[in-house]
C-alpha cells in the first residue's frame, strides 16, 4: 500500500492503493472514476483506453504508480479540456458520436473515443485507412466500426470546414442527428470559469 | 405563447425544407436517449454502482466435465477473516430453465457438474482478492464420470447419462426432438429436374459483448429485495429468482443499468444473479459479482453447433419443388432455450421463398460442454446458411443467376408459407434489386479477375414472436404515460435498452403522437417495480411490440388533449392538432398555444393526467402441435451481396464489401436502423471467417479471452454498405418491423457463394479457415473441369498474376 499522487483530468489526486493496482483500479476503484471501463482486464478489448500525457493507454495494463508526474486524461475529462480550450457543451467529438449514432451499447465508446481524440490531435483530417489503424486496439460489438468510422469523418470535416458525404442508408441530407445539439453554454452573469491551460 | 414554450433552431422539425412532412420525428436520425451520457462517461453500468458495505462475490467452478459431487467442505473458506458467506447447491435447490417447460438447471451445482465451468458454490467477502482465496479453500469431493462432447456419441450411449430422464430411460442426453413435414415431399422431388443433396456444419460461436455479466444485490430493511443486472430480460429474471429464492415476486424488484452489449448472451437467468440475491439475504450487506472474461466465455449460451444435411429439388425454370432437412444440434450441458432453437432450426425457413413441399427432422443433444442458447438469429443462422449455400448450386446446376432465382421463388406479400405462418409485408424483392445495383451485379459476376467474386443470400426474420415464453393471454408490451405540467412527458417501459435504443424509440414516437420535442420526453425502463410489465429484449420483438404499446398509450393520451382544447376552444376535435411543440386550430392557425397550456388545460379538465397502452399479438400459427413457434405478428427480410478476394497462396479470404438491403418495414430512426444492420453483417461476417467458440476433447474452452477470440478489430471490417428498405407492414408501428437480427443471416452463405465466384470452390463447413480453403482448391486442382463454373482451372491457372 502506499499513496500515489496523480493528475486526472487536472485535479491532482492523493490516493492509498496497494503497489500492485493498475491504473483502471485506481480509477474506478480508488476514485470513482467509473467512465474507463474494464472488459477483460488483460489489454485485448480496450474499453479502459485513457490519455497518459496525451497518448492513448490502456489503463489496465499500467500500473499506477508509474504513472505518477505524468498527466492523465479520462472519459470524464474530455469535456473539461474541450471547455478550457473555450470550447462548450462536450467534446465535438463526443457530440459527432452521437450524431452518427456510434454509441450503441456505449461500453466500449470511452475507450474508442480517447484513441479517437488522440489520433484527432496528431492528425487533424485522418483518412479511413488512418481510423481503421488508429481503433484497432478498440473492439466494438455493436456498430461494425462504420458509425465511429462516419463520426471521426464528420467531426475532423466540420472542423476542416467541409461537409462529408452522406452514408449509403441516407436519402437525402441532413443525415446525422445534428438536432437538439447540446447547449452552446454563454457564460452567464456572475459565473466565472477558469479558461486556457492547467 | 409563453417566451420559454418557443422551440428554438435546435428543434428537431426547423431543417425541413418545403411544406408539411407527414412525420415530424419518425423517419429522421435522432439522437439517443442515452448517447450523450455514453459519450461523456456518465452512463452507470451495472459493474459502475457501488453501495455502502457492498461485499464481493465469486464463484467456484467445476474443474470436471461431468462428475457427481459427494461433499463439499466450506469450513476452511468460512474460517478465513473477511469471508461473511458460503453457499452451496443445498441453499437454493429449485430448478428453473428460461423455458417453463424444460426446468433443469440449478443456481449453482445440487448433485451433479455437467461441464466444466459448471457453478459449484459462491463466496461473499469484503472485496474480491478475500472472495478468490475463500474459494481455494473449498474442498469438494467429485467422483469423476465418463464425458461425452460429440452430439453423435451423445445420442448414442446409454452408459453416460447427462441429464436423467424417468419418462425415456437411456434417453437423458436428447434434449428435443422435432420432426415436421408439410407437403408431398417425395412428389417434389419427383417434379424436380435437379435435385441436390449436401452436407454443411456450423461450428459454434459466442456472444462476447464487451461489458461482462454483472449483478449487484441489496436488502432493504424491510425485506424487499433489490437486483440490478446486466440483463436483456428484467422479466424473466424476476420471475426466476422468484421461484429459486421462495419470495413473492412482489418482494423483488430488478432493475438493468446502462447494458454493454448483449445479442442474446443476457437473456437467461444467471447463477450470478441468484448468487448476490441469496446471499444479499444472508448478510444483509449489498453484494456485488462481477465475472472475469474466461468466465463469460463459459458462461456461453452461444449460438448451437449444427450438423446440417439438406436435400433440395428445382425444376429448370427456377422454381424450388421441395426442401428435406435433417439437422443434429449440440445442446451443451443444459436446455436454456433450446426447445426453441429446435423448432427454429426448422421453422423460420419457410421465407422468403416458396416451396411446396418441406420436411425437417431436428435433433438437440446434451454435451458435457458450455450450454448453447439464443444468439442474434436465433436457431436459424446456421439452417440459412446450409440453404441458401444449396440454393446457390442449385442456380449453378441449373444454370441461372443466383438473383434471378431468388426473385422467381419469392413467396409474395399477404400469403401463407408451407408451414403456416402468415406474412404480410415483404419487401425482399427491393432488397435483391438493392444489393444487384449497388453491387454492379449484372456488370461483374462472374466477370471478375481470378480470386475476386460476388455472392448473394437472402433471409427472413421474426419481429417478435406470437407464442410468450410462459402461457398467459396479457399484453407482451406495456407502456405508461405521465404528463407533467413543466410540459414534459415520461414514459414508462419494461423493455429493455440493451444499446440498440428501444427507450429512443419510445421517445421518439411520443414525441411524434403529441408533437413534441424529443428532448421534453423522457424515459424510464427495464425497473420492475416502476415500469409495466414487457417482456423484454429478444427475438427481435422491440420495434414491433414496445413500438405498438407506445402509440397506443400516446394516442390514448393525445385524444385527451385534443378533447379538452378543442372544448375549451368550442370547436371539433378534429381541428385541435399537436405538432411542433405546439397545438393549434387547423382552420384557423392563428389559434395557437402551446403543449404545456395545452397540458394545463387537459389537466383542469381530466385530473392528473396519464395513460397506459399495450400490444398482444393476434393469433397466428400453424393448426399443428409446435405451429405457433416462428410465428410472428411480421417478418423481416433482407438479401446480402459479398465482394470477396481469396488468397490462392495462403486461402486467406478477404471480405472487400458487403452490401446489405434490409425490409424493416419502416425506418422510425433510419440511423439506428442503419446500425443495427451495419452491427449484423459485422457479427455474421466474423462468424464465417475469424471466431470460433471451440470446446477441446477435455472440456475446455480453447481459448478463452477476447484475444484468442477473435472477433474482428476496426483493420479486419470491411466496408459495409446499409441500403434501407421499406415495406410499411400493415401492423407494425408506422409500418415497422425489426432490424437488430435479420440482417445477420445472408452474410455467412453470402460469402461462401462469392468464394465459388471467385475461386470455384464450395465452402459447406464452417468457419472458412485458410487450411479448408487451401483443401478445397487443392481437391479442385486434382479433380478434372466439371466443365459447369464459368472458369475452368486451366483459365484459373492463367489468369494468375
Amino acid at each position: 500500500m502506499r499513496v500515489l499522487r496523480l493528475e486526472i483530468n487536472g485535479d491532482h489526486h492523493e490516493v492509498g492503493a496497494p503497489d500492485h493496482w493498475t491504473l483502471l483500479e485506481v480509477l474506478r476503484y480508488g476514485l470513482g472514476l467509473t467512465g474507463s471501463k474494464q472488459g477483460c482486464d488483460k489489454g485485448d478489448c480496450g474499453a479502459c483506453t485513457v490519455h497518459v500525457n496525451g497518448r492513448p493507454v490502456l489503463a489496465c495494463m499500467t500500473l499506477a504508480v508509474l504513472t505518477e508526474g505524468a498527466r492523465i486524461t479520462t472519459i470524464e475529462g474530455l469535456a473539461g479540456e474541450h471547455r478550457r480550450r473555450g470550447g462548450a457543451g462536450v467534446d465535438p467529438l463526443q457530440d459527432a458520436f452521437d450524431r452518427c449514432g456510434a454509441l450503441q451499447c456505449g461500453f466500449c465508446q470511452p475507450g474508442m473515443l480517447m484513441s479517437a481524440r488522440a489520433l484527432l490531435e496528431r492528425e487533424p483530417d485522418p483518412s479511413r485507412e488512418q481510423i481503421r489503424q488508429a481503433l484497432s486496439g478498440n473492439l466494438c460489438r455493436c456498430t461494425g466500426y462504420t458509425q465511429i468510422f462516419q463520426a471521426i469523418e464528420l467531426c475532423a470535416a466540420e472542423r476542416a470546414g467541409r461537409t462529408p458525404a452522406p452514408p449509403s442508408w441516407s436519402a437525402q441530407p441532413p443525415w446525422d442527428a445534428r438536432s437538439h445539439s447540446a447547449p452552446d453554454a454563454e457564460p452567464a452573469p456572475g459565473v466565472s470559469l477558469p479558461q486556457g491551460g492547467r | 405563447m409563453a417566451a420559454r414554450d418557443q422551440h428554438g433552431k435546435s428543434a428537431p422539425w426547423s431543417p425541413t425544407p418545403g411544406g408539411e412532412p407527414q412525420f415530424q420525428v419518425v423517419g429522421t436520425a435522432q439522437r439517443k436517449v442515452d448517447g450523450l451520457a455514453k459519450a461523456t462517461g456518465q452512463a452507470l453500468y451495472t459493474d459502475d454502482i457501488r453501495l455502502p458495505g457492498m461485499l464481493h462475490a465469486k464463484i467456484l467452478r467445476s474443474p470436471h466435465a461431468h462428475a457427481r459431487i459427494r461433499s463439499i467442505d466450506c469450513s476452511a473458506a468460512l474460517a478465513l477473516p473477511g469471508v461473511h458467506a458460503v453457499l452451496t447447491g443445498a441453499s437454493m435447490p429449485i430448478k428453473y430453465g428460461v423455458i417453463p417447460w424444460t426446468p433443469d438447471e440449478n443456481a449453482l451445482a445440487v448433485d451433479k457438474v455437467r461441464f466444466i465451468g459448471d457453478e459449484v458454490a459462491a463466496v461473499a467477502a469484503v472485496d474480491e482478492e478475500t472472495a478468490n482465496e475463500a474459494l481455494k479453500r473449498i474442498r469438494v469431493d467429485y467422483e469423476v464420470l465418463p464425458a461425452v462432447f460429440a452430439p453423435e456419441e451423445a445420442l448414442t450411449r446409454t452408459d453416460v447419462q447427462i441429464h436423467e430422464n424417468p419418462e425415456k430411460p437411456g434417453r437423458g442426453n436428447l434434449s428435443k426432438h422435432v420432426r415436421l413435414e408439410f407437403g408431398d415431399v417425395e412428389q417434389g422431388f419427383a417434379s424436380a429436374d435437379v435435385v441436390v443433396e449436401g452436407r454443411y456444419r456450423f461450428h459454434g460461436t459466442t456472444h462476447a459483448p464487451i461489458e461482462p455479466h454483472c449483478a449487484v444485490a441489496q436488502v432493504a430493511p424491510d425485506g424487499v429485495l433489490t437486483l440490478w443486472s446486466a440483463t436483456q430480460i428484467t422479466h424473466y429474471v424476476h420471475r426466476a429468482l422468484a421461484r429459486v429464492l421462495e419470495l413473492p415476486e412482489s418482494q423483488i424488484r430488478v432493475i438493468q443499468p446502462a447494458l454493454g452489449g448483449a445479442f442474446g448472451g443476457k437473456s437467461d437467468p444467471f447463477a450470478l444473479e441468484f448468487c448476490v440475491a441469496k446471499l444479499a439475504l444472508v448478510t444483509g450487506r449489498p453484494v456485488k459479482m462481477l465475472w472475469t472474461r474466461e468466465e463469460v466465455f463459459y458462461a456461453h449460451r452461444g449460438r448451437h453447433p449444427m450438423q446440417l444435411a439438406y436435400k433440395t429439388g428445382i425444376k429448370r425454370d427456377g422454381r424450388l419443388t421441395a426442401v428435406d432437412a435433417k439437422i443434429l444440434i449440440d445442446g451443451g450441458a443444459y436446455s436454456s432455450f433450446g426447445l426453441v432453437t429446435t423448432y427454429y432450426s426448422g421453422q423460420l425457413l419457410t421465407g422468403p421463398y416458396d416451396f411446396p413441399a418441406y420436411r425437417y427432422d431436428s435433433t438437440r443433444v446434451f454435451t458435457n460442454k458450455p450450454p448453447c442458447g439464443p444468439k442474434r438469429g436465433h436457431g436459424s443462422v446456421q439452417p440459412r446458411f446450409a440453404f441458401e449455400v444449396q440454393l446457390d448450386e442449385l442456380c449453378e446446376r441449373i444454370g441461372m443467376d443466383p438473383i434471378e432465382v431468388r426473385r422467381r421463388n419469392w413467396h409474395g406479400e399477404n400469403t401463407q408459407t408451407v408451414n403456416g405462418q402468415r406474412i404480410t409485408s415483404s419487401g425482399f424483392l427491393q432488397c435483391l434489386e438493392a444489393v444487384e445495383r449497388a453491387s454492379g451485379w449484372k456488370q461483374r459476376r462472374g466477370r471478375l479477375p481470378f480470386g475476386r467474386g460476388l455472392g448473394v443470400a437472402g433471409s427472413m426474420y421474426i419481429s417478435g414472436t406470437n407464442y410468450p415464453i410462459y402461457p398467459n393471454k396479457m399484453p407482451q408490451a406495456g407502456i405508461q404515460l405521465k404528463v407533467d405540467r413543466s410540459g414534459l412527458v415520461m414514459a414508462f417501459t419494461g423493455g429493455n435498452d440493451i444499446g440498440q435504443g428501444s427507450s429512443t424509440l419510445v421517445r421518439s414516437i411520443v414525441a411524434e403522437e403529441l408533437g413534441l420535442d424529443p428532448r421534453d420526453v423522457r424515459v424510464l425502463a427495464a425497473d420492475t417495480d416502476l415500469c409495466p410489465v414487457d417482456l423484454g429484449a429478444y427475438s427481435s420483438r422491440v420495434t414491433f411490440m414496445v413500438g405498438n404499446a407506445t402509440i397506443d398509450a400516446a394516442r390514448k393520451l393525445r385524444r385527451l388533449i385534443q378533447g379538452a382544447v378543442a372544448d375549451s376552444w368550442q370547436v371539433s376535435p378534429q381541428r385541435v392538432f399537436m405538432g411542433r411543440g405546439e397545438v393549434f386550430d387547423l382552420e384557423d392557425r392563428s389559434r395557437r398555444i402551446s403543449t404545456r397550456e395545452a397540458f394545463h388545460i387537459a389537466e383542469e379538465r381530466h385530473d392528473t393526467l396519464g395513460s397506459t397502452g399495450s400490444y398482444n399479438t393476434p393469433t397466428l400459427g400453424g393448426d399443428y402441435r409446435g405451429g405457433t413457434i416462428g410465428a410472428s405478428p411480421a417478418y423481416s427480410f433482407t438479401a446480402h451481396a459479398v465482394e470477396v478476394q481469396v488468397d490462392t497462396e495462403t486461402g486467406r479470404i478477404r471480405v472487400e464489401n458487403c452490401w446489405i438491403a434490409h425490409d424493416c418495414g419502416r425506418a422510425i430512426n433510419p440511423m439506428l436502423v442503419a446500425g443495427q444492420m451495419e452491427g449484423s453483417a459485422y457479427m455474421g461476417i466474423a462468424e464465417a471467417l475469424m471466431e470460433e467458440h471451440d470446446i477441446n476433447r477435455h472440456g475446455l474452452h480453447a481459448g478463452p479471452s477476447l484475444l484468442d477470440y477473435r472477433i474482428p478489430t476496426s483493420v479486419d471490417t470491411p466496408e459495409l454498405h446499409a441500403l434501407i428498405v421499406e415495406s410499411l407492414d400493415p401492423e407494425g408501428p408506422y409500418g415497422a418491423k425489426e432490424a437488430g437480427e435479420g440482417p445477420l443471416h445472408p452474410a455467412l452463405p453470402a460469402i461462401s457463394n462469392a468464394v465459388f465466384d471467385a475461386v470455384g470452390i464450395r465452402l459447406r463447413e464452417l468457419p472458412f479457415s485458410p487450411g479448408k480453403v487451401l483443401d478445397l482448391l487443392e481437391q479442385r486442382a486434382a479433380s478434372s473441369p466439371s466443365g459447369r463454373l464459368h472458369r475452368t482451372p486451366s483459365a484459373l491457372e492463367e489468369a494468375r498474376p
